[in-house]
């Protein structure tokens, strides 16, 4: 049975704990806001070049000149995974949902016999996969420092990305993160990034017969394709951080609600108690009374 | 002059969007004009000035660090790789470009890589002093 001061001492250290939530869930409404209008803002950029590649992609497929970040490599032996997650903790299933994605992605594949890299991009991610992985991460990106994501941060990614790929170090590369729905609702999605997936023409867009290419289309394609890889780079970091915020706010909510039972709950334990104690003095000069 | 649609865009966001009368890329095999029914054409961009002509004849300058082009009869899509109005551009913004420009220029190993990197830097600074004016 716990002393009365026992029990006020733990009703106000459950109150520090709610203070701190409740802002942790403030400051990451904020940010989400800001996230998610980055978000949305990268959007067309990677719609029109989308639009692009398809055109592009068409008249280029098929002819022995389209190069490998197209076509691949001809084989799928060494598949490089490159899992995204967050730098801080304190975010729901969030970072565990997608490390755990691309776990069992990677098991799959080592099932199969193929060989597997990751390069991790963000802590947490890292910490995770390190447990299991250790011997397979060839490559950790801290972005720790980073405020706001610039597009530079996705390039720089995106470029070793693709020097690894003309060094040979592998065929097939995925990338894994967590596609921001609505502030309850992210999806972890693994994205197939080199060989390059031609996304489908939009509907309604008429193929013009004949464009003209300048320089040539090998070779724009063969600028485009790298851009098209920080791009994608670029977004799924821009996703996750929305779902990230998303994560936290909707975590750091269900925190608070729970820091407010736990203190209703203490509160009548410690209001019982305090009255016991009332009633047994009461009962203790009452019977001494009667015994005169 | 008939206008058409007109759309340039960088990764963080859309610059403009809307109705122009003549468009001036940089291309990389040379700057062209893009005017309504063009013929199609795709094209990769150098680093350079392109400029628009909106419907009421007032002439836009846009600083663009590479990118592509997309040309049909009716619409025009710029993808800039980073695109800063000329009016906008800082001092520090054409120091950090001369400065990358010369790194460039450093960096060159061919004699075509050297060429287009002094090209790069002698249109930067060609641009910051009529800006100066």
């Amino acid at each position: 049975m716990p002393s009365l001061k026992d029990l006020r001492n733990r009703i106000t250290s459950v109150k520090a704990t709610q203070k701190i939530t409740k802002a942790m869930q403030m400051v990451a409404a904020a940010k989400l806001r800001r996230a998610q209008a980055a978000a949305e803002a990268a959007r067309p950029y990677a719609l029109r070049m989308n639009a692009m590649l398809a055109n592009i992609a068409e008249s280029v497929a098929g002819t022995p000149s389209a190069p490998a970040l197209l076509a691949g490599t001809g084989n799928d032996k060494t598949h490089l995974l490159v899992v995204c997650t967050a730098e801080r903790g304190l975010c729901g299933a969030f970072n565990s949902s997608i490390a755990r994605l691309a776990r069992d992605k990677a098991n799959a594949l080592i099932a199969e016999g193929k060989t597997v890299k990751i390069v991790c991009v963000g802590k947490k991610g890292n910490d995770i996969l390190k447990r299991l992985f250790s011997k397979y991460i060839i490559e950790f990106v801290d972005l720790r420092a980073v405020r706001y994501i610039g597009f530079e941060n996705a390039d720089q990614i995106g470029r070793s990305i693709i020097a690894r790929f003309e060094a040979g170090e592998f065929d097939v590369c995925t990338l894994f993160y967590s596609r921001f729905k609505s502030v309850i609702q992210q999806f972890p999605t693994a994205l197939q990034i080199v060989p390059a997936i031609i996304p489908e023409k939009p509907e309604g867009v008429v193929t013009t017969a004949a464009y003209e290419y300048e320089p040539d289309e090998v070779e724009i394609l063969s600028s485009l394709l790298p851009r098209n890889i920080s791009m994608q780079v670029f977004s799924a970091l821009l996703e996750n951080a929305a779902s990230e915020q998303g994560a936290r706010m909707s975590a750091m909510d269900s925190a608070t609600r729970n820091a407010g039972d736990m203190i209703k709950k203490q509160t009548i334990k410690y209001n019982r108690s305090r009255q016991a104690m009332i009633t047994k003095e009461l009962i203790e000069i009452i019977s001494g009374a009667e015994a005169l | 002059m008939a206008a058409f649609t007109f759309e340039l865009v960088s990764p963080e966001k859309i610059l403009f969007s809307g109705d122009v009368e003549q468009v001036v890329v940089p291309g990389t095999e040379g700057d062209f004009a893009v005017l309504k029914d063009h013929a199609p054409v795709m094209s990769a961009l150098r680093p350079g000035v392109l400029s628009y002509t909106d419907t009421k004849g007032t002439i836009e300058t846009v600083f663009i660090r590479g990118g592509f082009v997309d040309a049909t009869a009716s619409l025009l899509t710029v993808l800039a790789d980073q695109a800063i109005r000329v009016a906008d551009m800082s001092e520090a913004a054409f120091t950090a470009e001369v400065e990358l420009a010369t790194t460039l220029l450093g960096a060159a190993s061919t004699d075509e890589g050297k060429r287009l990197a002094a090209e790069r830097l002698a249109q930067i600074e060609a641009l910051r002093s009529t800006l100066a004016h």
